[in-house]
């Protein structure tokens, strides 16, 4: 520890969706340098989807990520149906909650117990932890389960499902045949519930910021494919007017691009930001889950995005449980659409956080142009400045240890580098 | 094996969207068994913990897409006793495959502003076209039931279970009524491999090859029926060039088409 200069270095960052490193280089006991390092190797959506029909957008854009393609797909399809002119309501739209339900448990409840609860009880992995936390860990998988078999059943399949459409579904279901997951869900709430208790008592480190939080805001629920992008800094616009608002910079050390605002700068998406922009529409049960566990209505600590995170898991289950008990099979399963030369745009909410995409399709539906932009590419410049505020705070702890930290830092965000390639490895320097 | 040590396994990530490596994850009722029988020794999507190889087991998802992917799939065939490729990029270079027809530096520019930065190889390719491979497992993604079925057989050595016969045969065991004949719908059960379990007619729609091509499929057979329905050759071109674009069945087909 007499050297003047260190670096942290993380080569390949675990328990993170994709390939990143992290560098970070401090001087006299001053960071220097953060750099998040995104090398999962471009693969080019944007520029294949040129000249495939509207229709293939859903299960194309889906394989951009195999934890959440659901959220690929509700992109894909409210931007065409956006271009399109039309919105569906009713039992269709609902199917469509009730999906995302079943993605967001599924992959919260893997973040939670799999990728971030290791960190706090310092174990390097979920079957290490369960080796002493074996009835935590096998609950953990189990409510994960239930979120999978909501999307497998709507859906297909877990990964990569094959029922939605552009329009609506290709099946689906009576009312008795969905009736199973009832039971399944009175179950996973109550898990839920546990969960949001188990991760309240972790231990937290006091790292309160400042952060522009950005959300779809719905006057109705809370939001997951329609609505307005709002923030705490008086963002308040029109999904169609994202790239008027919003820049992305194509950054040396990353194949992601870096998204930022353009009236100000960073901004950070995902749980933490509904949380804070839509408390008022979680569930009674999930508000009164999290102010029981401590969260307040705010919560600007992102180590304790694993209780937010543990809120929305409650949120879903009680939402899905809403959506079953009144749903009615829909007339038919799906409109037809036909194409014409036409833009549309879409943000919902991945469990990452906001996922944008817009088309334009020509006169007989081929896309012309493609644009998507994952949630963790808008994240990765505030866990940038997360880090820089971070590392200083902690310079006595020994590199280790301060190494694993980074890393829990970088976990808070659940960052998928997958989607952001269009990931991470650390690299801590001490010069 | 008992009394022998666990086999030491390993998860490699190339050019993917993680999706088949999550399904050993998504095996939640299965996962604390198989960890009981084997050594998890390098898995960073699951773990911080390294253990060095070689390894008996590796599970490799993804295609071959970058300069260093070229070299470092050599490093992991080295350290590999029995390499299994997994997934649809595994095995044909997946749907980043799609750039294998056109010229990527256009790619490069329609999404980054700045191409200088991305390092990148004119295809994306399938492993075996760089090293020797044990096993390959089907799918985009691949079923977890099928890797549960590969992971066994590994430990008791012996042969996987996974049929190559097409989609029509789980189709018939399922009691789908063949959405081709009933609805004239087009379909690409006839020509793709099985393991999905025949997900797509069981919800009224055509299959879409994402398990690639059986074993000698007729897809000339299956091209001419849907054009006498009304099919236009550039849906053809589309169709087979989707997850499995590059796996030489449906690539041929393609070219012929396009």
């Amino acid at each position: 520890m007499t050297k003047k200069t260190r670096t942290i270095k993380v080569d390949y960052l675990a328990r993170v969706e994709g390939e990143g490193a992290l560098y970070i280089k401090i001087k006299d006991d001053v960071v220097q340098d953060v750099k998040l390092k995104i090398f999962e190797p471009p693969r080019f959506f944007e520029a294949f989807l040129q000249g495939r029909d509207f229709r293939e957008a859903p299960d194309i854009t889906a394989r951009i990520c195999g934890i959440c393609p659901v959220a690929y797909q509700m992109s894909a399809i409210h931007a065409m149906e956006n271009a399109l002119g039309i919105q569906l309501d009713g039992p269709l739209r609902e199917i469509r909650r009730l999906m995302y339900c079943g993605e967001w448990i599924e992959s919260h409840v893997l973040h939670i117990y799999m990728l971030h609860a290791p960190d706090f009880l310092g174990y390097e992995d979920a079957v290490r932890m369960a080796k002493d936390h074996k009835g935590i860990v096998e609950r953990g998988l189990q409510l994960k389960k239930v979120g999978n078999e909501i999307v497998s059943l709507i859906g297909g399949r877990e990964i990569h499902p094959i029922n939605a459409r552009v329009g609506g579904f290709y099946k689906v279901f009576a009312k008795p045949e969905l009736d199973g997951l009832k039971e399944r869900l009175k179950w996973a709430r109550d898990a839920a519930l546990e969960t949001v208790r188990w991760t309240a008592q972790l231990p937290f480190p006091e790292f309160e910021q400042d952060y522009e939080f950005v959300a779809l805001s719905h006057p109705e629920e809370y939001a997951f494919n329609e609505g307005r992008l709002v923030s705490n800094r008086g963002l308040d616009i029109a999904v169609a007017d994202y790239e008027n608002h919003f820049v992305e910079e194509h950054v040396e050390h990353s194949n992601a691009l870096h998204s930022v605002l353009k009236e100000r700068d960073s901004y950070f998406v995902g749980p933490m930001a509904r949380y804070n922009l839509n408390f008022d529409q979680l569930s009674p049960l999930a508000q009164e889950a999290a102010l029981e566990a401590g969260l307040g209505r705010e919560c600007t600590n992102p180590f304790k995005s694993i209780v937010v995170r543990s809120v929305e898991v409650l949120y879903a289950c009680d939402e899905a449980l809403r959506i079953l008990e009144s749903y009615e099979k829909p007339e038919r399963p799906y409109v037809d659409l036909e194409p014409r030369k036409s833009t549309g745009y879409a943000c919902t909410e991945a469990p990452r956080g906001i996922l944008y995409h817009r088309y334009s399709m020509d006169s007989e539906g081929k896309i012309v142009t493609a644009r998507i932009v994952p949630p963790t590419s808008q994240n990765q410049k505030t866990i940038e400045n997360d880090l820089w505020k971070f590392v200083p705070k902690f310079l006595d702890l020994p590199e280790e240890k301060l190494t694993w930290q980074c890393e829990q830092a970088i976990r808070n965000y659940d960052p998928c580098i997958s989607c952001a390639t269009h990931f991470l490895k650390l690299d801590l320097e001490r010069v | 094996m008992a009394g022998k040590r666990k086999p030491k396994v390993a998860v490699w990530k190339f050019a993917s969207c993680d999706g088949c490596q999550l399904s050993l994850l998504d095996c939640e009722d299965e996962l604390l068994a198989v960890a009981e029988e084997i050594e998890i020794a390098n898995f960073p999507e699951a773990s911080r913990a390294v253990v060095k190889g070689p390894y008996d087991l590796s599970l490799v998802e993804g295609s071959i897409t970058t300069p260093h992917d070229e070299e470092r799939i050599h490093q992991v065939r080295r350290s590999s006793k029995f390499l299994v490729a997994i997934g649809a990029c595994a095995t044909a270079g997946g749907i980043q495959a799609l750039r294998n027809f056109k010229d990527v530096q256009d790619f490069i520019s329609i999404v980054y502003a700045t191409p200088d930065y991305i390092d990148t190889l004119r295809t994306s390719s399938a492993i075996s076209e760089h090293v020797r491979v044990d096993f390959e497992l089907r799918g985009c993604p691949i079923n977890k039931m099928q890797l549960v079925e590969v992971i066994s057989a590994y430990l008791k050595d012996r042969k996987p279970v996974t049929p190559a016969h097409s989609v029509c045969v789980e189709c018939k065991r399922r009691g789908t009524v063949c959405v081709m004949v009933s609805q004239g719908t087009f379909c690409m059960g006839p020509v793709t491999h099985a393991g999905c379990e025949a997900i797509c007619p069981s919800y009224n729609r055509g299959c879409y090859g994402c398990f690639g091509p059986k074993e000698t499929p007729n897809t000339e057979s299956l091209s001419e029926w849907s054009k006498e329905n009304g099919m236009a050759g550039e849906e053809l071109v589309r169709a087979y060039r989707s997850f499995n674009a590059c796996a030489t069945p449906f690539r041929k087909e393609s070219e012929r088409h396009d």
